[in-house]
């Protein structure tokens, strides 16, 4: 058996592993959201002009195929012709921040040069259904764990989940 | 803990642990096939496992289920009766390694006291979370895909809205970041199948039993001396548990405080503080390595102080190490309730000193233990570097697949000859190294940020 296989077979019956690497810490006032989930990158984007207002945007993962909006399901007046908007670069731009380029474009199907840019290999169009209405439905479910109210009766199941675990 | 303690820890094992885990494996496989439709290979596991428990209270049932389970109907009561036998001969694995422990060191543990049960609550949730999770055994993870996760999202958040049910809900909560994460499941290169197949075990016997604290606990006052803090995280949880010593009236004992709270996948490193805000006696005690005056607190049974800050109050300047080198020998251990029994559920604090640390080892004369350098928390000082100059750490005995490892706590080192001391709380009430500051100065406060929108978003 290979040292490889051995350390995969240690891997596998192992209690404590890490199965998925940790988002790393980023500016969040900007982009407060953003995730790969349900085949999509999505994420909610504050407007630059008005504090009340976000932009809600998504890339599929298959087709590439991208929608904004507002909250209120307005479309994005930055979509126009084949260009993506603002947000749905910045969308891109903090998922490789939080996720890493490699793990973004491994989710969107794309292969990326260690350095290179995630959003210029997305060719996709306009997409014709808007999950506008979900994503943002993400977001606020996203928020409500910060509403959680703390508590001090011990979880043993958390020894599973060590901070910075293991391999 | 002496090198004489460390040769006595780590001598050979007893057979039955590698027998009792073997068997495990087998159900943890069936379970990545999927045990709705079995091979040959797979079903012998289940019967293996169910023969181990024959002469147990659990024999007759499990032997039941592992036959309808291996003819292609598994129900929610079969699988929870081998996920109970799954968890009797792991739970046996954790006392037969606890006992290890406890005679190597010389540690006293109180012997467990069966309280009253309490009656289940959540049933109605309880049961839609069982029913995911005999959805998901039946399928096996390596037909776990992006639906089957996000069908369990609605089933997860309303747990996590009942106080009451959060043990399950965190636990299913991990479980279904890591599966969504690793969808489609039947890509990866490989199936983390005994972690998978633990966390799948201990929900289904939460589903159950509802997770309530085992008894009452009795009302406790006196001083605490921490030891150090162990930090547990998902991307939507995460849990501080405080090992320390409670000297009360003539007693010691080794006891642990913990607060859980929500967070997000980008609140990580030094931010995860900022969640526990609510408890600045607590955090304050560990930033500033000092006591704690216990005024009226519960003790459970198992050793969990449930922590309550009406009830403490900061107290003199407490060097861990001080408490570590006087005060840890002495004191009783407590006993391990049996619903928990499990070898993760080991984390046994120790004071290691004259050592030397050679890769990843640290050696005492010739015996050596595991130290788990490659998964320090990024929410303390402590890194591998620290470590590996340390010449005395707190920190927790425990044990996986690999054998017993050290995880620290605390270090004291000598760096450019100079001594350092670094303690995994340091930074409960913010990061004191600058260039750890800096860098959360120009990500700015995560926890700030979200929460001002969700008071903005979710109250309107």
């Amino acid at each position: 058996m290979s040292n490889e296989d051995a350390d995969d077979l240690a891997w596998e019956r192992s209690a404590v592993v890490r199965v998925m690497p940790s988002a790393k810490a980023r500016k969040l006032a900007k982009v407060p959201f953003v995730e790969m989930a349900g085949g999509r990158l999505q994420g909610v984007v504050s407007s630059g002009s008005d504090i009340t207002r976000v932009y809600v945007s998504s890339i599929a993962a298959e087709t590439h195929a991208y929608s904004c909006s507002t909250n209120n399901n307005r479309r994005c007046g930055g979509l126009s012709g084949p260009y993506r908007c603002k947000h749905l670069d910045a969308l891109v731009k903090e998922a490789v921040l939080q996720y890493g380029a490699e793990r973004v474009a491994a989710y969107l199907g794309v292969e990326v040069e260690p350095g290179g840019d995630v959003a210029s290999l997305l060719d996709g169009t306009e997409s014709g259904d808007n999950p506008a209405a979900t994503v943002f439905n993400r977001f606020l479910r996203h928020l409500a764990y910060l509403e959680l109210p703390a508590q001090t009766a011990p979880v043993p199941e958390m020894q599973w989940f060590p901070a910075g675990a293991v391999g | 803990m002496l090198s004489m303690h460390l040769a006595a820890l780590t001598a050979a094992l007893p057979d039955g642990i590698d027998d009792a885990v073997d068997l495990a494996r087998g159900f943890d496989d069936a379970l990545t096939h999927g045990l709705g439709r079995l091979g040959d290979t797979e079903a012998a596991a289940l019967e293996a496992l169910a023969a181990a428990l024959s002469a147990a209270p659990l024999g007759l049932a499990a032997a039941e289920a592992a036959a309808k389970v291996g003819s292609g109907s598994a129900s929610e009561e079969g699988l929870g009766v081998l996920a109970a036998g799954r968890a009797a001969l792991l739970g046996a694995v954790h006392d037969a390694l606890l006992d290890r422990f406890d005679t190597a060191l010389g540690r006293t543990r109180a012997a467990w006291d069966e309280p009253a049960p309490v009656p289940a609550s959540g049933a109605n949730l309880l049961a839609g979370a069982r029913s995911w999770l005999h959805e998901v055994a039946v399928t096996g993870w390596r037909g776990v895909g992006h639906d089957l996760v996000a069908a369990v999202d609605p089933t997860v958040e309303a747990l996590l809205a009942e106080p009451a049910l959060r043990r399950v809900a965190m636990l299913m909560d991990g479980l279904a970041a890591e599966l969504r994460a690793s969808s489609p499941v039947a890509t990866m290169a490989r199936v983390p199948a005994r972690r998978w197949g633990d966390l799948w075990s201990r929900a289904m016997l939460l589903t159950w039993q509802d997770g309530a604290p085992a008894g009452a606990g009795e009302q406790v006052s006196g001083r605490l001396l921490p030891l150090g803090v162990d930090v547990h995280e998902h991307p939507t949880g995460v849990q501080i548990q405080v090992h320390g010593v409670l000297e009360s009236g003539d007693t010691r004992r080794l006891v642990r405080a913990s607060v859980a709270a929500g967070k997000v996948d980008t609140i990580v490193g030094p931010a995860i503080w900022g969640v526990l805000d609510g408890y600045p006696v607590l955090l304050a005690a560990l930033a500033g390595h000092r006591a704690v005056e216990i005024d009226g607190m519960t003790l459970l049974p198992g050793g969990d102080l449930l922590w309550s800050e009406d009830a403490a109050e900061a107290g003199e300047p407490a060097d861990p190490f001080a408490t570590a080198r006087l005060q840890l020998d002495e004191a009783t251990a407590p006993p391990v309730p049996p619903l928990e029994r499990h070898p993760v559920r080991i984390a046994e604090p120790v004071l290691l000193e004259d050592y030397r640390i050679d890769g990843a080892d640290l050696v005492l004369d010739d015996h050596r233990l595991r130290v788990e350098l490659a998964n320090l928390p990024g929410g303390g000082p402590l890194t591998p570097e620290l470590v590996a100059a340390s010449t005395a750490c707190v920190g927790l005995v425990r044990w996986d697949a690999g054998g017993w490892s050290l995880r620290p706590l605390a270090v004291q080192a000598t760096v450019k000859k100079k001594p350092v001391v670094a303690h995994g709380g340091d930074w409960a009430l913010g990061p004191t190294d600058p260039k750890v500051v800096k860098a959360q100065a120009r990500s700015g406060d995560a926890v700030t940020v979200l929460r001002e929108r969700a008071g903005r978003l979710l109250r309107k």
